[in-house]
């Protein structure tokens, strides 16, 4: 299945690479390289490429190319999920998959890439039972291990993989048993000109935070569940529980998980929070524009829209913009032309708005489009498509555990057309 | 503290060489020579040699680490091999795998050192602990020395059959290995592979089929006895192994079963899914040999199917891609909603998946249709996800949903990313002429785009416009005309040189023009690109023949400067055309066809997809993706015509299952069980293993709800059920047997979903779910065959839901006059059940939405944004004469007869529903009663129905209104005018001018809007007008008959202003009517609804030239 992986920096250094078979040469990466170049955007880089012998597969994550080789037929999205997994798990560990973080832990990265495959093929992908094996540094486990030449691999061999319920290891045990869910829901939305909605619609997620003792079987209930459309579970979860009772009953793995994500049914209307009220214009002589940019609230239920962003990404004969803003601060980065406006809260009682001057260089032409403006922000305590947790309940463990949900919307692909 | 400091002191040093040696690789390595590696790192490696042979577990360690950081760097440290290897048994674990790790990665090049390790493994692999054996056998089976093929082959073997699954999951892997190690090995593999396929654990399953797979991959005998296993145990296999399964089992059903497909060639839609025994007899009488799906095959459709539901894509991909190549056409479009869920993924799992939907939206469109909206393009998309999501909007386009696309297409075209919008003018191209309406305008903006800045769009453009006027060769020599002008402006070589070619093909349509290009390209002969020489010769070849009087010097001198250019290929050409037009004695007969030869009428250029031939691989391999056939590609065979031997699949003895962990199988679906008591031999079987299964059953479905038992030997509960059902079937009108298994676990289900629908629907009832069942089937006093065959199968847990969905109404039409009450709530509720049903493709009917939240929904629609800009307002009053259609003759309607008109008002019931006003007349002798509208076909539009009118008595008259939402398109609602006794089907086709509503505004207003509605969205036409039509208020009254649309006054007298909002969806729709002398006018219509603008202008000007 996966011959090899390689580690490949963003700007083409080849910092790691690891065999499951034969070692295959890092020459090979080359095509990449060479492919990589041609793009010119690393996110353009095709995932799937051909060489004469072998078959690349890659996906970007964290400024990072993780870039398997295969010689053989597999199915691609098997090999993209796989290496997603990875990045997964090392962010779990690192807190962090960047280039410097791994290249810092690079034994232990080693150890778990040996663990998750066996000749090519997955073998321990759960964050669970890797966690058994090999233990995530902490710098108090670093400093212990230096001076008692203790190690981060697990002295007990994992019992996860053996049972029933791989995802959870055995013998949990808190002194504060405690289960908190987060309903976040993100907003993609296109809106055209006239600020009507071309498309708009809500993703969510529950993510969980489980730290129960023992084996705990819970059941998670919603006021509403017939406005989830689509879904997809951790395995964790009783499917047939769902697809007869619209309920969530799982043994939770231990820790953070994502427990599900949905798509809320096409058919609801999708509230749009907030409005915004736009004008680019580049005049047809002379090497300037204008811009004006205003946002107000517009469905947010009566909650506060936090943490408000506006990027636009300006076109490439822009020299420099000269703006100002009633509310946050704007920045101009002059290489990638975007102008980055960082509201914070929105204050309906005083808009902020966002006006000035921008200056193209001399003799380029008008740009043809305008710019699209894409729009950042969070509002707590609201689950925009009125989603409700209802119950939770616990079965096959005596003591009351804390619980807690909390609901985040938030901007997903939220973009205007200007 | 000396250990401290001496600890301390090594690792400084360590440390020190460690960054000389890197220092001194990194200047090797630039300058080429990585031999030198060795000499200058001795002593770092040195140093290492010393720590690993230290007593101290922590410098070891230390050392360790150290090694397999050089490894990762892709660094050599193969000299270590010797001090390393003695590790090999250390008592630490994390040292012991680091040097696993070393072991493995430097065996194949130390062969002879490496052999001092193995007698390590082969002890460990009688360790009482099964992870020590197993990991022994990992790192065994990953030394590639060939010497220990024996040892690893014995050791193989041992570790099939041991007790833990654990252990036979290594197994399974270390065949891979030795495979690859040494093919010699295949056949008592092929032993172990057999063994290992009959495992029951589902930590074995995944790994063992992938050996499967990669060994003998063609032994497709070996599975045949473990389908239904493997089958049963998918859901509880872990995520990867699920992935390869479900590949195998694609192809091994492809070659198992026949094909469910046939059907549909010879029956339409509704017919198509005659599974069902109680169908049976229905279909016995119009085809003599029906389909029946193999059990076995909708077993495999059935168990995967949960599947889509996985955090997995690359498993939702997988099921996705099984039920393309194995489930009836009908069942496939389950996968749509999940695939379109991934799209919300990582960037690289989009791309796969959006190119594996455009292979399906090719062949069938109406999967993707109702997603049509998740494949906008975004501008923070990577070009190959743009090109890709292009790719399907252009598949998916037709005729209700082009102008949509087109609008898109617009946006995308000014684009910033160049190669995007390339691509975008190639779609419009093939949208242009896969869709005969709008070829017009696409042409239109195509000429447009002629004029762009850029030169890449317009050497585009210029491109397919060739395509385009190549296909429809009609009166276009307009747009010939303007390129020629554009010509001198256009520098992209290819672009250049498809106007010439355009020239030289239809030269004799611009006779005046095509000679003066061929001037001008004499001019620049020389200086152009080879291939615009070409076409240069070309076209002065065809001019030649065609208007050699004006032409015949220009030919020759261009021939000349041809016959010493520097490239062949143009010496070549230009040698070929003189033989071939200039008459010579040489040349002889060919000269005379020459004309024929040239200019012979060519076969159109066909626009198609990219992906048209994609098709030939599976779904979702890599082979698919690179569009290539890749190593290892196993052909999916086309289906048997007819089906080998089921009987193979059968096993006779079931031992109840040994499991290593307790309860492995959890959640197994009781659904599959019930499928084999269908089957007698099977009953048989499970009637045999009952008491074996018994406690099995007992004790894992007590311990979680979804669990009914694991796999097929638990034929307790389903025989159970088996029986309860035949009594309840014996009681229906003994027609459905094997349709209706319901599961207590699902009966139980199914109660919860009535519930459900109760709670949407007015009845109230709370029966349980078999009480309802009789009592429904008691209830229906009239057409009861046709309403318990309906309820039958739709209880029933079987195909046929698609069948009783498009079967029901028929019946129903029947029994609907009488029993009228009743048979409408049965209809909702059985509407609502087969929403809720297991297959139902995902509808995007009107039923659906009221059986949805509807307090939720109408709370957001009070805060649904109003998309009419301030400026204008709608109006609703609009004069004009009213036109009354005919809805129903009191002939066919037996005495009732119906007329409607448009009231032109807005409709009360919702603003995006155009009014009808209906006037009903009973011409009998007798009153009618209980005049109303029965139920529609669901898919059908959007109907608020007036209110039962209760009693008309013979003479009398009544007007009613009701509004009906066309969605801004001309199609007709066809509903049921139903009396008491009678039910007529009647349909209203609206003109496409009672689509819209007027809408005042002021003339700067209505310039600017129409401003932005140029380019695609402009149609205009010239036409010549009745002369009683000249004056200004004849003009607007003939319009205003035509179209509901507002005057918008203006003081330029020879300018006529009309505009109005498409009623659905609010549309601006702009008519200008400019008058010119000799009563002609320009008629133009600015809209985004481009269909509605050409049918509106058609309407406009047949109304304008009458009189």
């Amino acid at each position: 299945m996966i011959n090899s992986l390689f580690l490949i920096s963003h700007s083409g250094d080849i910092f790691l690479e690891k065999h499951w078979k034969s070692v295959i040469s890092r020459s090979v990466c080359d095509y990449f390289l060479e492919a990589k170049e041609k793009a010119g955007d690393p996110e353009n880089v095709a995932p799937v490429l051909q060489t004469p012998h072998h078959y690349l597969i890659s996906i970007y994550r964290g400024k990072l190319f993780f870039l398997s080789v295969t010689q053989t037929e597999v199915p691609p999205l098997f090999v993209i999920e796989f290496l997603h997994r990875v990045a997964d798990t090392f962010q779990d560990y690192f807190g962090d998959c960047s280039e410097v973080v791994i290249k810092e832990n690079t034994v232990t990265v080693y150890e778990l890439l040996e663990e998750m495959l066996d000749n090519g093929f997955p073998l321990a992908t759960e964050s669970n039972v890797l966690k058994e094996m090999i233990r995530p540094p902490t710098i108090l486990r670093s400093v212990v291990n230096t001076l008692t030449g203790g190690s981060n691999v697990g002295g007990t061999l994992p019992t996860g993989q053996l049972s029933n319920v791989p995802w959870r290891r055995a013998g949990v045990k808190y002194t504060n048993n405690e289960a908190y869910f987060d309903v976040i829901e993100e907003i993609d939305a296109i809106l055209d000109k006239s600020g009507t909605t071309v498309f708009a619609e809500i993703q969510g997620v529950v993510e969980a935070c489980v730290k129960l003792t023992g084996m705990p079987d819970l059941t998670l209930s919603f006021m509403n569940p017939r406005l989830l459309d689509d879904v997809s579970f951790h395995p964790c979860v009783r499917f047939k529980r769902w697809e007869s009772e619209r309920v969530l009953s799982f043994i939770p793995p231990d820790g953070n998980f994502r427990l599900m994500s949905y798509h809320v049914s096409s058919q609801n209307l999708v509230a749009i929070p907030v409005y915004v009220k736009q004008n680019i214009s580049f005049l047809e002589t002379g090497s300037c524009g204008r811009l004006d940019i205003t946002i107000g609230p517009k469905q947010t239920m009566g909650k506060s829209v936090e943490n408000l962003t506006v990027t636009i990404p300006m076109p490439k004969s822009v020299l420099s913009v000269n703006l100002t803003a009633t509310q946050g601060t704007y920045t101009f980065d002059l290489t990638t032309k975007v102008v980055l406006w960082d509201v914070g809260k929105l204050n309906p009682q005083k808009l902020p708005n966002l006006r000035g001057s921008i200056s193209i260089q001399t003799g380029s032409p008008k740009p043809e489009e305008n710019p699209s403006i894409n729009i950042g922000l969070q509002i707590q305590q609201l689950a925009i498509s009125g989603l409700k947790v209802s119950r939770l309940d616990m079965y096959g463990e005596k003591y009351k555990p804390f619980k807690g949900v909390k609901y985040v919307t938030k901007a997903g692909k939220f973009q205007v057309r200007t | 503290m000396s250990t401290t400091a001496l600890y301390n002191d090594q690792q400084g040093g360590a440390e020190a060489a460690v960054e000389a040696g890197q220092e001194t690789t990194a200047t090797i390595s630039s300058g080429g020579a990585a031999f030198g590696l060795f000499s200058t790192d001795f002593k770092k490696n040195e140093d290492l040699k010393e720590m690993l042979e230290s007593n101290k577990e922590s410098l070891k360690l230390e050392a360790m680490k150290r090694i397999v950081q050089l490894i990762s760097k892709g660094k050599n440290a193969s000299d270590l091999f010797p001090a390393v290897v003695k590790n090999v048994a250390s008592k630490n674990i994390e040292l012991k795998k680091l040097v696993y790790v070393y072991l493995v990665r430097y065996a194949e090049e130390q062969q002879d050192l490496a052999l001092l390790s193995i007698s390590t493994f082969q002890r460990a692999l009688k360790d009482p602990n099964q992870f020590i054996r197993a990991s022994a056998l990992r790192v065994l089976s990953s030394i590639r020395v060939p010497i220990i093929v024996p040892i690893m082959m014995l050791a193989i073997k041992e570790a099939a059959s041991d007790l833990s699954p654990y252990v036979r999951k290594t197994s399974a892997h270390a065949i891979q290995k030795l495979y690859s190690l040494d093919a010699d090995q295949k056949e008592h593999l092929i032993e172990v592979i057999e063994k290992l396929l009959k495992d029951k654990s589902t930590l074995v399953a995944g790994s063992v089929v992938v050996a499967f797979e990669e060994v003998c991959p063609d032994r497709i005998d070996l599975i045949h006895r473990n389908y239904r296993k493997l089958c049963n145990l998918l859901v509880d296999v872990e995520e990867w192994g699920q992935v390869v399964i479900i590949n195998m089992l694609t192809r091994y059903a492809r070659t198992q079963f026949t094909s469910p497909w046939k059907e549909d060639g010879i029956f339409d839609e509704s017919e198509k899914a005659f599974y069902d025994s109680d169908s049976e007899e229905k279909q016995g009488q119009r085809e003599a040999k029906p389909y029946i799906m193999d059990p076995d095959h909708r077993l495999l459709l059935r168990n995967t199917k949960p599947l889509l539901q996985s955090r997995n894509t690359a498993v939702v991909m997988a099921v996705a891609q099984l039920y393309w190549h194995l489930a009836p056409k009908h069942e496939v479009s389950i996968v749509t909603k999940s695939l379109v869920r991934l799209l919300r993924s990582h960037r690289e799992v989009q791309y796969v998946v959006l190119q594996n939907i455009a292979t399906m939206s090719i062949q069938r469109k109406g999967m993707f249709e109702p997603y049509m909206k998740s494949f906008y393009v975004r501008s923070t998309d990577a070009t190959h996800i743009k090109t890709l999501k292009l790719e399907i909007l252009t598949n998916l386009a037709n005729e209700a949903n082009i102008s949509t696309i087109l609008r898109g297409f617009q946006t995308y075209v000014k684009s910033q990313d160049k190669a995007f919008a390339a691509a975008t003018i190639q779609a419009i191209g093939r949208c242009a002429t896969n869709i005969s309406e709008v070829t017009d305008t696409c042409l239109n903006g195509l000429v447009l785009l002629l004029s762009n800045r850029d030169e890449t769009v317009v050497a585009e453009s210029v491109v397919v416009i060739k395509k385009l006027l190549q296909t429809q060769p009609t009166q276009h020599c307009d747009i010939i005309k303007h390129m020629a002008k554009l010509f001198d402006n256009i520098t992209v070589p290819m672009a250049r040189a498809s106007i010439l070619w355009l020239m030289g093909e239809y030269c004799e349509r611009v006779p005046k023009i095509a000679p003066d290009v061929l001037r001008k390209m004499a001019k620049t002969f020389t200086s152009e690109e080879d291939i615009v020489k070409l076409q240069t010769v070309n076209l002065a070849a065809k001019l030649y023949l065609t208007n050699s009087k004006q032409t015949k010097l220009l030919t020759q001198y261009i021939l000349n400067l041809g016959k010493y250019d520097q490239n062949y290929d143009i010496r070549d050409r230009t040698r070929f055309i003189r033989q071939l037009i200039v008459p010579s004695e040489k040349s002889g007969a060919l000269n005379k066809y020459a004309r024929r030869i040239l200019l012979a009428s060519k076969p159109a250029p066909v626009l198609e997809s990219a992906f048209k031939d994609r098709d030939r691989f599976q779904l979702g391999t890599l082979s698919h993706s690179l569009n290539i056939k890749t190593t290892g590609y196993q052909e999916l065979s086309d289906w048997p015509a007819t089906a080998p031997d089921p009987s193979v699949r059968n096993v006779e003895v079931i031992e109840p299952v040994q499991e290593w962990a307790p309860s492995l199988g959890k959640a197994k679906k009781p659904k599959s069980d019930k499928f084999y008591s269908d089957d007698e031999e099977d009953e048989k079987e499970e009637e045999g293993s009952g008491s074996g299964s018994e406690d099995d059953s007992s004790s894992s479905s007590s311990s979680s709800s979804s669990s009914g038992g694991s796999s097929e030997e638990s034929g307790s509960a389903s025989e159970e059920e088996s029986s309860g059902d035949s009594e309840k079937t014996s009681s229906d009108s003994g027609k459905s047997s094997s349709g209706s298994e319901v599961s207590s676990s699902e009966s139980e289900s199914k109660q919860k979903k009535k519930k459900l629908t109760k709670k949407a629907t007015p009845r109230k009832s709370k029966q349980t779910a078999a009480d309802s069942d009789s009592d429904e089937n008691g209830n229906g006093p009239v057409g009861k065959t046709s309403s318990s065959s309906a309820e039958s199968s739709s209880d029933s847990e079987s195909d046929s839901e698609e069948d009783s969905d498009s079967d029901s109404p028929a019946p129903q039409k029947k029994t609907v006059a009488k029993t009228k009450p009743k048979v409408e709530v049965k209809s909702k509720k059985e509407v609502s059940l087969l929403d809720l049903d297991d297959f139902s493709p995902a509808p995007p009917s009107a039923p659906k939405s009221s059986v949805f939240s509807s307090s939720l929904l109408s709370d957001l629609e009070g805060l649904s944004l109003s998309n009419v800009s301030s400026a204008m307002q709608v109006t609703s009053s609009s004069f004009g004469p009213v036109k009354t259609y005919e809805l129903l003759h009191h002939m066919t309607g037996k005495g009732l007869s119906a007329k409607y008109h448009f009231p032109r008002q807005p409709c009360l019931y919702q603003p995006s529903m155009v009014a009808v006003q209906v006037i009903l007349t009973n011409s009998s002798d007798h009153s009618l009663e209980e005049i109303h509208i029965g139920d529609r076909s669901p898919g059908s539009l959007n109907v608020h129905c007036f209110n039962t009118v209760e009693r008309l008595e013979p003479g009398a008259s009544v007007s009613v209104s009701m509004g009906i939402d066309f969605s801004d398109s001309t199609q007709a609602a066809n509903f049921q005018l139903c009396t008491k006794e009678d039910q007529f089907s009647v349909s209203i086709q609206p003109a496409v001018g009672e689509l819209l509503m007027p809408s005042t505004m002021k003339e700067p207003d209505f310039c600017s809007e129409q401003k932005k509605l140029m380019g695609m969205n402009e149609t205009s036409a010239t036409i010549t007008m009745a002369t009683a039509n000249t004056s200004k208020q004849n003009i607007s009254k003939q319009v205003l008959s035509v179209a509901n649309v507002g005057v918008v006054s203006s003081d330029q007298n020879n300018l006529q202003r009309f505009s109005g909002r498409t009623v659905s969806s609010g549309a601006l729709v702009l008519v200008t009517l400019e008058l010119r002398e000799s009563s002609t006018a320009l008629l133009t219509i600015n809209t985004e609804k481009t269909v509605m603008a050409s049918m509106l202008l058609r309407d406009l000007k047949q109304a304008l030239s009458q009189a």
